[in-house]
């Protein structure tokens, strides 16, 4: 952030608002539909996108300095770390509860 | 330099590193957040993987229309608080105020629906530990949702309260010209916040609402 601030221009602010409720309109459709295991990769996706879009043009990041983007994929990353290991952990303990009976 | 006298903090050179340090300070708070949130998702991760079936039919009981309308006031207030930002940039401070006012009307809204869900869960009994007597058949699990559903969706909400007494401080100082476009990080950290909070809903609804399965009565 420096003395004249990166001021967006509006329609920025509501073309990625109209992404946003297309969006939403089109995760809540998607979920009428059975794809299977595929439900949940599509509504993960969409919500992925659209926080993208929050975070690149709401909060700023794309205009915003190297330390904010360490900052804001930081968290990111270490909640990726945390699910992965944890699942690993779980889908691994099922044989074994099931071997000793 | 157009800034107030005394909006510069002793221990800063200038108010661009003062800005700067208050930015990195509100984003290394915001990693926190993900961390606190994201020990709530791994919880549902785990459940779920454990029993998919009590998710789907706890899933199938949440009002999709009212959560897809949340879900559109959240977006727009997310817009009108990104509009405020862009009008502190601009050095309107009453402009701020006003976006922010109408910010904290959605945020409202947003409440008095979420209320009104909460109500109607306490009248179905499937508040767990509170008021607890699902239909007969549902499936033994089915508090495992409810009580995620009533943590997670309760921890964004005190948020959202939260936000609500941080944007009447900010608009008040917005309205009285405490800021400048070299010197608005107040806006700016509370836009972050705001917007925050409207990411945690973007995942929420589709992991509590949108879940797939045999007990979906809706849609």
């Amino acid at each position: 952030m420096s003395d004249e601030p990166h001021v967006l221009p509006l329609r920025v602010y509501f073309a990625v608002f109209l992404a946003l409720v297309a969006g939403t309109a089109l995760t809540t459709w998607v979920a009428s539909l059975d794809l299977g295991f595929l439900n949940d990769a599509v509504a993960l996706g969409i919500a992925g996108t659209k926080a993208v879009l929050v975070a690149l043009y709401f909060m700023h990041v794309r205009y915003s300095a190297r330390l904010i983007w360490v900052f804001s994929i930081a968290g990111i990353v270490w909640l990726l770390i945390f699910i992965v290991l944890i699942m690993a952990d779980y889908d691994m303990r099922v044989p074994v509860q099931g071997w000793t009976g | 330099m157009s800034e107030p006298t005394g909006a510069l903090a002793h221990h800063f050179e200038s108010v661009e590193q003062q800005s700067q340090a208050a930015s990195v300070g509100m984003w290394a708070f915001l990693a926190q957040e993900v961390m606190f949130f994201g020990g709530l998702f791994v919880t549902y991760v785990v459940y779920r993987s454990l029993h998919p079936a009590a998710f789907a039919e706890g899933s199938g009981h949440l009002p999709v229309p009212l959560g897809t309308l949340n879900t559109g006031v959240l977006i727009t207030s997310s817009l009108t608080m990104a509009l405020a930002v862009r009008a502190s940039q601009l050095g309107k401070g009453r402009q701020t105020a006003l976006f922010i006012a109408v910010t904290m009307a959605l945020a409202l809204a947003f409440l008095g629906v979420k209320s009104f869900e909460y109500a109607e869960k306490w009248e179905s009994g499937l508040v767990p530990g509170l008021h607890w007597s699902p239909a007969a058949g549902s499936d033994p699990y089915l508090n495992l949702f409810y009580a995620l559903y009533f943590v997670m969706t309760g921890c964004h909400a005190l948020h959202m309260i939260v936000g609500l007494g941080l944007m009447a401080v900010v608009a008040l100082r917005a309205w009285r010209g405490r800021y400048s476009p070299a010197n608005h990080v107040g806006v700016e950290c509370l836009g972050l916040y705001w917007h925050f909070v409207d990411l945690v809903w973007i995942f929420l609804f589709p992991l509590l609402y949108l879940l797939h399965g045999p007990g979906r009565t809706h849609l």
